[in-house]
């Protein structure tokens, strides 16, 4: 028998016996203003700074295209473009995108009409449960901005961030695929 | 993630009169710089760092990738990954390196991560990020739970009783090779860290994992002129084809003339607690043949001393396969 | 954009929906991000949830201090075992309609820590981060008690389950004498088999919002494959009327069987709005989701004998597979054994042993994923010691009939499966011997397996309302977790009223729609789409009726099967330019709506008679590269066989996701228990493999034809568990037949390959 004790964290107690020196427990962090321009509009929202780029939008703007599948740069559900830019949202703080340009899900189409991307992810049918779909799609613009993908095995090297437990994949690349073949004046390499 | 300030100053003096007065090492400091933040917050998330105050220096500048007088290349210490691994200059004459930040991570994360963080990657060692377990790296003096837990991606090199955990970056192994030099500023002005004196090994004090004061900051990487264009790569093996941390890694460099090795650079990674280099292997390498027999020869000299743990044994063999395997794709030596 | 098939003259195909790659109906939303999943219902004044865990895998908890948490400002309340609201005592008020024989888990129901991981306290803030902070605060002591999760350790003292859980069956009795006949055989094999336990780690961590209603009604946006399963929890355990507590859950991102039973989520979301009076959400992290229910690690041994010209003559199968101390979980994994091949003596056994672990839980496929990979990795074994082709030696000993129960099937196209496969695959090509195909440094392999799974019906209920404007609303409380439920339930509603996709919608997903059963098995399309046939079967009638009935109508007298009906029209057969739009018909009999409920029962008298199955044959391609140990599946041909496929393009992506699934069954999918703290150790996304997309390269997908009326009136069997079920042993024989190496521990991780 042993009694292990400490605080329980991350949902994990602990087996150390004194708990770490807290700052002040009862500290907590002060709001401040952001302002972000996402999907053509100007938002300025008060947030503290712990608050992700994901919660955010999610819970602050109420953009729940953005999905959450581990919040920790895992997944890629969370995928984003910032100033162009695909990037995890989940592992970037809202205080951090200030006065940045914010693309999501809900900011690719124009009215009515998809994105072509939109269009090719539904006719190759890219997806089955649709969660990690708005961050598949977010990441396959980036790549086609990049312009690094060459070759199907390129798409699928690049596009490894983003995990997909139906296991669309082969769907995916071919929904990529068609739009790249579409644009045939998409750039030919170079930084981003 | 526990409550804490931001920050976010706009000049290089600022960001460091933000750390001053720090004592000890970066991994222990309480008020920590922030940039790409893939890899704090992360850890931030799962209570295992608790920064007080977050200092934002992505908005620095520094990100720049020039060439230096001696006909190296000065990376930016907050230059993007990826905008690193892309750079015409570093394609065309680190290829090596380039390689290795693309065979790290994902291209979303190689977007955020800066060149300075991926030096400060802590370990991707179970039990160092769930708070429920023993770590000695965490919190020092509870114990090594890897040690007689699930170990199979931990360290057979120069690890201690007190940790097993590896070094996670691949980038860095690249640059171990490279025999790069990190440009650090601080209160007394700047200084520059060899890249083998960057990293330590576990011994008895793992929760420390490089030589950075807490009260400096890196400004840049600089690599020297010679980047083993020719005949030098990057091979990463692991559980699966992408997106997953090397088991093992190897950055090998050589320069050959005719049949005959003049120089070799060989760093491991996913085998010890810092990129793993064997500078009497090198030496051992040069005027030998580039053979397969010469490579293989290497590589058991370099592993004469690894040391499996319950999990991990394979990766003795996998990490002499691996040495073979790069050496040889390095040399352009057919690999039977 | 919601693709528009174009309708075919009405009397050339009157049947013009059902079989047609018609895109997902709901795809518009998912790509716009429109789709909401369950944590996505934002309301003023919502809490947060955050769940402590237990840092130990057995034992009590002696204290937990919550002062530093509470004096959070903004923190409501942190929920223990200590201030918990009176919770039932009977087991039967905790259990669902997946649970086995047992105690279901009781959260924060008293001081006993039963696994690792386990739920311990609730933390609800007025902001997701602070409820975080507020729960790293929280420090607990405990007492802790031996614990015991090593399989193999426990192993001696395995049992025997009974029939422990709906669904199951028992082995069936020995036939013949397997062990003398095996002694005996003139060829043999003997193989232990391990497969380690794996996480459904769906994309979508477990979530529930509750808004509470000022009147202390509930509306649950809860993660589940049925939302009548989690609304009878919630009021069986918090003592509420039915009428007080809707589920309304439109969108699963993913489950797999992760929301075959309600989780913990649900009971803390419900427990803290119930008490606090207000809104609450509670989200699992990622870590958590290595909390609760899995698919069983699972110790077997199968042994065949079989003559020289490969016909069997014993099979042995023996599993055991873990369970908690607290329930019977159990899944068929044997029986396959005894039905896929012809045998006289075949013995089967089946046995569980306790773990100091959560419940097991169905994951795609249960049982049959794990059990038949073994059969047909061994049957690959037998093969190569016959020297026998491991596709003749399946054709050998192919059977008609269900030898376990010498049942006819009511179809098994697999021969079809085997022949198109392997021609589409170019099987004839391989060269039989081991390591005998390379290119380049890489060994290369095929291998083949064959799948099965059982096609099962279960009673619905749908309801159908149709208006005067010819627009078709159809519903049943099941949900749709990826396969394209909306979409095919759209397709047979549209089908048989003869109206374009876009006139039809199909809800599901909330309680207050008429009964359905728990979406898995790959029964809905058999259950709810049966009760979809029904209720628009009977619109169909009701209108023809009416038609019927207008006596200056053209289409007088007429009987239903004397009418076609297509683009909004009935139409006489006789003479197709009499007709009648439905809105002609519905205006003439004063009708502005014409509503229906119906309830589909299976065909049991038939069904009893038949075994009904679906089966597959696989083909893989690996390449390993024999110094590293890494192996890449370059080229997977599934070829299935599954009654009639309603919608082959949602069809085929479901295959597709399976044979991912298999991928990363056969080689990287591993939840890995650290014994001493008896915890899963590589509870992320980062450690825990799942395929990427770099992984997965051409896989191709038949569905050959298979017409069966006694499965359903549709005559579809459903395909989301058969794509996985033979993938693993393809792979494995792949392996093997690129390698020479016989490895039978799942996942073949690459210090497999290196050590063997």
């Amino acid at each position: 028998m042993s009694q292990p004790t400490g605080p329980a964290s991350q949902g994990h107690a602990h087996k150390q016996p004194a708990p770490p020196p807290e700052a002040m427990p009862e500290a907590m962090p002060e709001a401040m203003d952001v302002t972000l321009a996402i999907n053509g509009s100007r938002k300025t929202l008060r947030v503290a700074p712990w608050t992700s780029l994901l919660d955010a939008l999610r819970l602050h703007l109420d953009l729940t295209g953005t999905k959450k599948g581990c919040d920790h740069g895992q997944c890629g559900a969370c995928t984003v473009l910032v100033d162009g830019r695909r990037i995890n949202s989940c592992l970037t703080l809202a205080v951090m995108a200030e006065g940045r340009t914010v693309t999501t899900i809900e900011g690719l189409a124009s009215g009515d009409a998809l994105h072509p991307l939109q269009e090719a992810f539904v006719e190759q049918d890219a997806f089955q449960c649709g969660y990690c779909t708005p961050g598949q799609i977010c990441s396959a613009v980036g790549l086609l901005e990049e312009g690094h993908a060459k070759s199907d095995d390129d798409i699928r090297e690049l596009m490894s961030g983003n995990l997909c437990r139906c296991g669309a994949y082969p769907n995916i690349v071919a929904a990529i695929r068609q739009v790249m073949d579409a644009q045939p004046s998409a750039k030919d390499g170079g930084a981003p | 993630m526990r409550a804490f300030s931001y920050d976010r100053p706009d000049s290089v003096d600022a960001a460091l009169r933000g750390v001053a007065g720090q004592p000890g090492t970066t991994t222990e400091a309480a008020v920590k710089f922030v940039a790409g933040g893939t890899n704090l917050l992360d850890l931030m998330k799962a209570d295992v760092m608790r920064p007080e105050r977050l200092v934002d220096i992505s908005r620095l500048g520094l990100d720049r990738i020039e060439d230096t007088e001696g006909g190296g290349l000065r990376l930016g210490a907050l230059a993007r990954n990826a905008d690193t691994a892309y750079d015409a200059r570093v394609q065309a004459r680190y290829p090596m390196l380039s390689k290795a930040i693309l065979a790290g991570a994902s291209a979303q994360l190689r977007n955020m991560a800066t060149n300075g963080g991926n030096l400060l990657q802590r370990t991707r060692c179970y039990y160092f990020y769930d708070t429920g377990t023993p770590c000695n790296k965490r919190e020092p003096g509870t114990g090594c739970g890897a040690l007689t837990g699930v170990n199979r991606i931990h360290a057979i090199l120069g690890a201690s009783d007190s940790c097993i955990a590896v070094h996670p970056s691949d980038m860095c192994v690249a640059l171990a090779a490279l025999d790069a030099v990190v440009r650090v500023s601080g209160p007394t002005g700047e200084r520059t860290i060899p890249f083998a004196d960057f990293h330590r090994l576990p011994g008895d004090t793992p929760h420390i994992d490089s030589s950075l004061a807490a009260d400096e900051l890196i400004t840049a990487i600089d690599l020297p002129a010679q980047g083993f264009a020719d005949h030098s790569t990057y091979l990463k093996v692991r559980d699966r084809a992408s997106y997953a941390f090397a088991l093992v890694s190897v950055a090998a460099a050589l320069k050959i003339d005719g049949q005959t090795i003049r120089s070799a650079r060989l760093a491991l990674g996913g085998v010890a607690h810092k990129p793993w280099r064997d500078p009497a292997v090198e030496a051992e390498l040069a005027g030998k043949p580039a053979s397969l027999e010469t490579f293989r020869e290497a590589a058991r000299v370099l592993l004469r001393d690894a040391r499996g743990q319950s999990h991990n044994a394979f990766k003795i063999a996998l990490a002499e396969r691996a040495i073979v395997r790069a050496l040889a794709e390095a040399a352009g030596v057919e690999h039977s | 954009m919601i693709a528009k098939p174009t309708i075919p003259a009405p009397l050339d195909r009157p049947g013009s929906q059902i079989g047609k790659p018609v895109s997902r109906v709901d795809g518009r939303l998912k790509v716009t991000g429109g789709a909401k999943y369950a944590a996505e219902f934002n309301t003023p004044g919502l809490a947060h949830g955050y769940i402590v865990s237990s840092a130990i895998a057995r034992g009590r908890i002696l204290a937990i201090d919550t002062a530093k948490a509470l004096a959070l400002p903004g923190v409501f309340q942190v929920f223990t075992h200590e201030n918990r609201p009176s919770l039932p005592w009977f087991d039967r008020k905790w259990k669902d309609d997946d649970a086995p024989k047992g105690s279901p888990f009781r959260p924060l129901y008293d001081a006993t820590i039963h696994h690792a991981l386990q739920p311990i306290a609730l933390v609800v803030a007025e902001s997701f981060e602070l409820a975080r902070y507020a729960a790293r605060l929280i420090h607990v002591t405990y007492e802790a008690d031996d614990h015991r999760t090593d399989l193999r350790a426990a192993k001696a003292d395995a049992f025997t389950p009974g029939k422990d859980k709906g669904g199951f069956q028992p082995p069936p009795k020995p036939r013949g004498d397997a062990d003398t006949a095996l002694a005996e055989a003139e060829v043999s094999v003997d193989l232990n088999f391990s497969q380690a336990v794996e996480h459904h780690n769906p994309m979508e961590m477990h979530a529930s919002t509750v808004i509470y209603h000022n009147d202390g009604s509930l509306t649950v946006h809860d993660k589940t494959q049925g939302p009548i399963n989690s609304q009878t929890y919630v009021c069986n355990v918090f003592n509420l009327a039915t009428d007080a507590v809707r589920v309304i859950s439109p969108f699963v991102g993913g489950a797999f069987g992760s929301g075959l039973r309600p989780q913990h989520q649900l009971f803390m979301a419900v427990l803290a709005a119930t008490t606090l009076k207000r809104s609450v959400r509670v989200e699992l992290t990622r870590p958590q989701m290595f909390s609760f229910g899995h698919r069983p690690e699972t110790l077997q041994r199968v042994a065949l004998g079989a003559k020289k010209d490969g016909t069997l003559t014993a099979v042995i199968h023996e599993a055991v597979q873990e369970t908690s101390q607290t329930e019977n979980y159990v899944e068929v994994v044997v029986n396959w054994s005894g039905q896929q091949y012809k045998c006289d003596n075949v013995r089967l056994d089946y046995k569980l042993a306790r773990l100091d672990t959560h419940t097991p839980l169905d994951q795609r496929a249960p049982g049959a994923a794990i059990g038949v990979p073994a059969l047909e990795i061994a049957m690959d074994e037998l093969a190569a010691k016959l020297g026998m082709d491991p596709l003749e030696l399946r054709l050998k000993n192919y059977t008609e009939v269900d030898p376990n129960t010498d049942k006819p099937f009511s179809s098994k196209e697999l021969r079809a499966c085997f022949q198109q496969g392997a021609e589409r695959f170019g099987w004839h090509k391989r060269s039989h011997a081991p390591r005998s195909m390379r290119e380049g440094r890489q060994l290369v392999g095929w291998g083949m397996a064959t799948g099965v799974w059982d096609a099962m019906q279960g009673q619905a209920v749908a309801s159908a309302r149709l208006g005067i404007d010819g627009t078709l609303t159809v519903g049943s409380a099941t949900a749709d977790i990826g396969p394209g439920t909306y979409t095919a339930m759209t397709q047979i509603a549209a089908d048989i009223l003869g109206l374009p996709i876009e006139k039809v919608s199909f809800q599901l997903g909330d309680t207050n729609l008429p009964m359905a059963p728990l979406q898995g098995g790959s029964w809905t399309v058999s259950s709810v789409g049966s009760a979809v046939k029904a209720v628009c079967d009977r619109l169909r009638d009701r209108l023809a009726g009416l038609a019927a009935g207008l006596n200056d109508g053209p289409l007088k007298g007429l009987k239903a099967d004397e009418l076609t009906f297509a683009d909004g029209f009935l139409i006489a057969k006789s003479d197709p330019s009499w007709r009648l739009s439905i809105t002609e018909v519905m205006r003439a009999n004063d009708l502005l709506v014409l509503e229906d409920e119906a309830r589909s029962i299976p065909y049991y008298k038939s069904q009893m008679k038949h075994a009904l199955g679906t089966h597959s044959a696989i083909f893989a391609e690996v390449r390993v590269d024999e110094d590293l140990g890494t192996v890449q599946v370059t080229r997977v041909v599934s070829a299935v066989a599954a009654g009639r496929i309603i919608n082959p393009k949602t069809a085929r992506s479901q295959i597709l996701g399976a044979v991912v699934w298999g991928i990363g069954m056969a080689l990287e999918e591993e939840s890995m228990i650290d014994q001493r703290l008896g915890r899963f150790m590589n509870h992320d996304f980062g450690e825990y493999h799942i395929p990427v997309n770099a992984d997965v390269h051409d896989i191709d997908v038949i569905f050959v034809e298979e017409h069966d009326d006694i499965v359903n009136p549709l005559g579809a069997k459903g395909v989301g568990e058969i794509g996985i079920v033979g993938v693993p042993a393809a792979i494995a024989n792949a392996i093997y037949h690129a390698t020479g190496k016989r490895l039978c521990d799942l996942p073949i991780t690459l210090d497999k390959i290196l050590g063997a």
